[in-house]
């Protein structure tokens, strides 16, 4: 039985863990499938972070707190969009220099405002959010497979967790399923096309980027307001990158992408669990190599092991009306 | 959008290479001055602390330029592999394994003539640095696996690899903080201390040491290099338009490899610097953001030595004088800094085009008034 609750564990962990790259792949897949890049997933994650934080602190409620990161992410993807889409700056560049002025500023800020090195101060219960326990999870526990599946695996998380992998159907919904979606892709795909079909492509891509930013915004404040219990430096820890890497993996596709996110977020579960283990016929594995284990994952991914990503066609070209 | 069509030939190179950038310059400032006021300080004070930081007393200009010699490195690292169209931003790991490789070969090699323990560390430096740009290089021209990210997980790699080696290889197990032993003095490079006596000039420690001279070796090498060859040449050329290129007979792999392994090798050589030059030895998380800096130095400088010398000083003065404003105003950190970086890049890279049609159509307006008097 200990075997199975191990199992148990390690699936309701990389459950957590993947709940941020879901949200940032889902936001990555909106702004590139309208052709705009975005890097910058992950300094906009950290800065969801910082505000939920600094927000809930201040205003005792951990969902005010969201909704403030929300505006703020917005406003950066808006920002993003003035450079790469309105000024037809490079698009790199823009998410290049959102995130490094996003790592300094929300240090910068929380030392200026807080006094400790990069930290928030921490939020008690009212200020964050709980570990939701599903109806009857006490009861059924003691059921064989039934109690560990629903009890031990899909009971006891936060809600953020539930939102990301509910979000995945909503995205393939809106992207696949809807004329706002066709309009999407085809702007990603074709802009002059779509132009000459009286849509703006200008405004297409806004809007791909104002939902971009409520995506991420979740992100970051299930990393600060309901796993950790304050903002701490660069607590995002690569999560952008890893979500963009985990949304190419998956083609631009909200399934696929999924997987690739819970891959990840194994792979992550993983390392902390072997820590310390000594394996059989190898022993030890060094602390370090375990800890780099999702990055080079990654590396290996994008190397495309699995076969050749096909981007959208007009991404990173900023699009230029004929007159 | 507007209306009038500027005849761009018509504009001095002076306002598209000079005016330009400083107004972009000058807007960076202002909304760094802004966040200076929101976290509670005064930003014209905090000028002043900077100018006299990095100007006012002599170890503090030398302290400037020290940090100036490893903005130039890893400012050329960045404009290499975008002359080439490659978002290198993997200088910070890049560094990080260059100082390994300087280490290595100064310590085991310490028994040779000075100058020849200098050259091959140099060497050494580049290769591994080099070394670890080949493989997002090869990954990007062969996979299609984008460098951003490649790099920067390999930032992360080299960060954990160097970790567990100061812990577990190469410590120094006299003690338990993860850094290497000394190298031996005979091969230190000398220090500005040493040329500041023939100077007339009495001054205690600075890290400003012969790398100095190295880096503006490399302004003109890579201006060498990326200007005045073939290689350079069909470098900007698969950069500009790989299709081109192709049907120009030019590889693109060939040259996303060199360019991305000279750019590597560049921002190598940040370690000959910290390591031959300043500390001696191998210390956890020596790069310590130059790296990324570089990135923002390089865009500030259009890509272009000529642009990154002084972009590479401002940057010194910067963190020379931001150590001094650190030092005075409780309120604000290293990290204030990281942030005015950020801005930099952003109006000086990003949003380069945001007042350039206008200033641009100003002159052409001016000359048109001239040439119709």
């Amino acid at each position: 039985m200990e075997f199975l609750s191990d199992i148990a564990s390690l699936i309701n962990s990389t459950l957590r863990i993947s709940t941020p790259l879901v949200f940032a792949a889902m936001a990555g897949i909106f702004a590139e499938r309208s052709g705009v890049i975005d890097f910058s997933l992950e300094g906009k994650m950290l800065m969801a972070a910082f505000v939920a934080a600094v927000g809930s602190y201040y205003l005792g409620n951990p969902w005010l707190g969201l909704l403030l990161a929300i505006i703020v992410c917005v406003c950066l993807s808006m920002l993003h969009g003035f450079a790469s889409v309105t000024h037809k700056g490079d698009q790199v560049v823009s998410c290049v220099a959102i995130n490094i002025l996003i790592i300094g500023l929300t240090t910068a800020l929380a030392a200026a405002w807080f006094g400790q090195a990069g930290l928030t101060p921490t939020l008690n219960e009212d200020q964050r959010f709980l570990e939701i326990h599903l109806p009857f999870a006490d009861v059924l526990r003691d059921i064989p497979v039934i109690g560990t599946l629903y009890s031990d695996i899909l009971s006891g998380h936060y809600v953020f967790v539930y939102l990301a992998y509910l979000s995945v159907p909503l995205v393939f919904w809106i992207v696949f399923k809807t004329s706002f979606g066709l309009r999407l892709r085809a702007v990603g795909e074709n802009p002059s096309a779509v132009d000459t079909a009286g849509i703006n492509v200008f405004t297409m891509r806004y809007k791909a980027l104002a939902i971009n930013g409520v995506l991420i915004a979740f992100a970051g404040a299930h990393l600060s307001t309901a796993v950790n219990a304050n903002f701490f430096r660069e607590m995002s820890a690569g999560r952008g990158y890893l979500a963009l890497a985990a949304m190419i993996f998956g083609k631009w596709h909200p399934k696929t992408a999924l997987i690739a996110c819970l891959l990840f977020g194994f792979t992550d579960a993983l390392q902390i669990r072997l820590q310390g283990v000594e394996l059989p016929a190898i022993g030890e594995i060094p602390v370090q190599l375990i800890q780099a284990l999702p990055y080079i994952l990654t590396v290996v991914l994008l190397a495309g092991f699995v076969g050749k990503a096909i981007a959208p066609n007009a991404i990173g070209q900023p699009y230029i009306k004929e007159r | 959008m507007s209306n009038i069509v500027v005849d761009k030939s018509k504009v001095p190179w002076w306002v598209s290479n000079v005016i330009v950038p400083l107004v972009n310059l000058t807007l960076a400032l202002l909304v760094s001055g802004l966040f200076v006021f929101i976290a509670g300080e005064n930003p014209i004070e905090a000028v002043k602390l900077i100018i006299y930081g990095s100007f006012g007393y002599i170890q503090g200009f030398a302290y400037t330029l020290y940090y100036t010699t490893n903005f130039i490195f890893t400012g050329l690292a960045f404009a290499v592999a975008f002359h080439c169209r490659l978002f290198n931003i993997g200088g910070e790991g890049q560094a990080y394994i260059g100082g390994l490789g300087v280490f290595l070969v100064a310590i085991n090699l310490s028994f040779l003539p000075v100058p020849i323990v200098w050259l091959l560390a140099i060497f050494g430096a580049f290769l591994f640095g080099a070394a670890w740009a080949y493989i997002p290089a090869y990954l990007q021209s062969k996979r299609g696996s984008h460098v951003v990210i490649t790099t920067i997980m390999f930032n992360f790699i080299a960060s954990s690899l160097m970790i567990f080696l100061l812990v577990d290889v190469i410590r120094d197990t006299n003690q338990m903080a993860p850094h290497t032993v000394k190298l031996p003095e005979e091969i230190w490079l000398p220090s500005f201390e040493a040329f500041s006596g023939i100077l007339g000039i009495k001054i205690r420690y600075s890290p400003l040491n012969l790398t100095f001279l190295l880096a503006i070796a490399s302004l003109f090498f890579v201006w060498f290099l990326v200007w005045k060859t073939k290689w350079g040449y069909e470098m900007r050329a698969v950069g500009h338009n790989t299709q081109a290129a192709i049907y120009a007979g030019i590889s693109p792999h060939k040259n996303i490899i060199i360019a991305m392994c000279i750019s590597g090798g560049l921002a190598g050589l940040l370690g000959v610097n910290e390591i031959l030059g300043v500390s001696h030895k191998i210390q956890a998380g020596f790069p310590a953001g130059y790296g990324f800096t570089g990135i923002a130095v390089a865009l500030m400088g259009r890509n272009h030595p000529i642009g990154i010398l002084p972009a590479a000083f401002l940057f010194g003065i910067l963190y020379q004088g931001g150590s001094e404003v650190t030092f005075e105003m409780p309120n604000i950190t290293r990290y204030m800094f990281v942030a005015v970086q950020g801005l930099i890049i952003l109006f000086s890279g990003a949003l380069e085009n945001l007042f350039r049609p206008q200033i641009e159509s100003f002159f052409v307006r001016r000359l048109n008034r001239e040439v119709n008097a």
